[in-house]
């Protein structure tokens, strides 16, 4: 299928051709659309503002396992370990040596890439199923790692608490500005993102970050040589792609991701231990990639939001549920859970293989298309 | 002929697989701006010598000289920032991305932004993008493939796709390329097309090409010269008028009369 614009909209240059957002009207419902969500928290219940939180932050590890299956065609149920690292960092770097959050975040990013690197070389040498098995072990040795090693600062199973991110302003003029609170042991003015109606501004922001850079990867050299290693590893190479390098940055970027995202995962909760996230997490992120649909930047989102809203409906249908089957009560909205999700999963590879995605690009070109064929 | 004026050099390439001698002793050379056309029945051996060629197969023993450069001994993917550059039997695309996308991969080796440059795309990087995009688009003009410039190759028709697949190994600005069966499965008129744009690519960018063809008419129509191999073995090499002569020829096509 080809390229299907809106009428009048002609490409004039090359630069135009590959620009992404490409009307005036369409930068203006971007513009409300990141309007409407930044000032959530006043207008929206607290509730809500939650679960957009939770939403954005497990768009981010969707984003990161995209860029690693759906472009570079490496599966890996390891996401949530490399979460977990980036967790562990912040929280530590954080709590412990007293960082600025807004510091640490970007190195759990880099510390749990690193991590990643090691779990990535496998796929050097096995494919598919394989490579699975071999992410797979990440998933036990790390949260094994983070119970048994230094269990002064780790505090082994248990875990340990995060601190509230905050950042300070020098005081000007007797006032504190921008919404911050004078804080008399420091000295400084200090704002705490301590609510998820003040987190959501962090969880945002790093969310518009993450998509901008997934954007630019898949349109440019470095997503075109992942995409040649995912679609012909074979004449990739014979065309000059080093197959190992690009399949090590895959993953290294994925664990960026979802080390940017446990960070988030860990500052949102304020505690982390080796169950936070764990296996079931990171295939309900591949279940996510799948329902939104694989190698497409709008499929992370699409898919987080639906699958983090199904788990919503769970709730919602708990108790008529429990008043059916009596056997559930008491765990109706955990047993719930799993079953919409597997049947949301079910339903979209037999129906809509390729995601939510695809079924937005039919959606449109059947739009632009009206009313002269469907 | 000295070997020094070859611009690619065949030298005692032995292939196995397990007990299987895929290639023996098999030495020739390619001059540079010649069609060089290698023929010979099924199983002859033509593919592996183009795998070898072009860094997909190790020969045990032998060396490919091209350029200076051992291509047995060079890595896979510096094959192809040395010049060459080759298509596949069984069409080798990208099949997920657009035919302008499966062009602007095969601009991996041109193209100097690094990943974080990738990642950041701008200035630079951006810059590199639309210039690139100008000499894929002349390619595109080029091969006749604008209408279906964006569309995704899978979906494309087979001829067509042989069509995007030359486009690509162009896109990577060759000196040397190697044709594996560019013409297999063609109807006549794609045929023609595809013989149209070999010997254009080869007047107009003096290309060196080497190809497979089982197209006898065709092969002895645009080739300079013809190897032939057999269960192998090279068996002739000369000019089409002394190839079709060749006893050994006649005899591995055609059997004993």
């Amino acid at each position: 299928m080809a390229v299907l614009r809106p009428s009048g909209d002609f490409d004039t240059s090359y630069e135009h051709d590959l620009a992404v957002v490409r009307q005036r009207w369409q930068w203006a419902l971007l513009l409300l659309l990141l309007l409407a969500l930044f000032t959530l928290p006043y207008y929206a219940p607290a509730p809500t503002v939650s679960l957009i939180n939770r939403i954005g932050i497990a768009i981010i590890a969707v984003q990161g396992l995209n860029i690693l299956t759906g472009y570079t065609g490496q599966i890996s149920l390891g996401q949530a370990a490399f979460m977990t690292v980036g967790g562990y960092i912040s929280a530590l770097l954080v709590g412990a040596a007293g960082w600025s959050f807004f510091l640490a975040l970007p190195v759990a990013g880099l510390g749990a890439g690193l991590v990643g690197l090691i779990f990535g070389l496998p796929s050097l040498r096995v494919k598919g199923f394989y490579l699975v098995m071999a992410t797979l072990s990440a998933q036990f040795i790390i949260p094994w790692l983070t119970r048994h090693i230094y269990p002064s600062l780790l505090n082994g199973a248990q875990g340990i608490n995060v601190p509230v991110p905050t950042f300070s302003l020098p005081v000007i003029a007797n006032t504190c500005f921008l919404g911050t609170t004078f804080n008399a042991e420091l000295g400084t003015c200090v704002y705490r993102f301590a609510t998820p109606s003040q987190f959501i501004h962090i969880t945002l922001g790093v969310l518009i970050v993450s998509t901008i850079v997934a954007l630019n990867i898949s349109r440019s050299r470095l997503g075109r040589a992942l995409i040649s290693v995912r679609d012909n590893d074979l004449a990739a190479e014979l065309l000059g792609v080093n197959l190992f390098a690009y399949k090590l940055k895959a993953f290294f970027i994925a664990a960026v991701y979802a080390g940017v995202a446990g960070a988030l995962l860990a500052h949102n909760l304020r505690h982390i231990n080796s169950q936070t996230v764990g296996l079931v997490d990171s295939i309900m992120f591949m279940g996510m990639l799948v329902v939104g649909g694989l190698g497409s930047n709008l499929g992370p989102i699409l898919g987080a939001t639906l699958v983090v809203l199904l788990e919503e409906l769970a709730t919602v249908l708990a108790p008529p549920a429990a008043a059916l089957l009596p056997t559930l009560a008491g765990g109706a909205t955990a047993a719930l859970k799993p079953l919409l999700f597997g049947l949301a999963l079910m339903l979209f590879l037999i129906f809509e293989p390729r995601g939510l995605a695809h079924r937005w690009m039919l959606i449109k070109a059947a739009w632009r298309l009206r009313p002269y064929a469907r | 002929m000295t070997a020094s004026e070859n611009f690619l050099t065949v030298e005692d390439v032995t292939l196995y697989f397990g007990g299987n001698a895929a290639l023996c002793e098999v030495s020739f050379g390619v001059r540079r701006g010649e069609i060089l056309a290698i023929i010979g029945p099924n199983g002859a051996g033509k593919t592996s010598m183009l795998n070898c060629i072009s860094g997909f197969y190790r020969p045990q023993h032998g060396r490919i000289r091209f350029k200076g450069h051992d291509l047995t001994k060079t890595p896979t993917h510096k094959i192809a920032a040395l010049g060459l550059a080759r298509t596949f039997q069984n069409i080798a695309l990208y099949t997920g991305l657009s035919t302008l996308d499966n062009l602007m991969a095969a601009r991996h080796i041109h193209m100097r932004q690094n990943s974080l440059q990738s990642i950041l795309y701008w200035g630079y990087a951006r810059r590199e993008e639309v210039a690139h995009r100008r000499r894929v688009e002349e390619i595109i003009d080029f091969l006749e493939i604008a209408h279906i410039r964006k569309t995704i190759v899978g979906a494309l028709p087979y001829g067509l796709r042989k069509r995007v697949e030359l486009g690509r190994a162009l896109a990577l600005e060759p000196e040397l390329l190697l044709l594996d069966e560019p013409m297999a499965g063609m109807n006549v008129e794609e045929k023609e097309d595809m013989a149209r744009f070999i010997l254009d690519i080869y007047e107009r960018q003096g290309t060196t090409i080497v190809l497979i063809e089982h197209d006898m008419g065709l092969v002895m129509d645009i080739s300079d010269r013809v190897v032939v191999l057999d269960f192998g073995q090279k068996i002739a090499e000369g000019t089409p008028d002394e190839v079709k002569r060749d006893e050994k020829v006649i005899h591995a096509y055609l059997g004993d009369a």
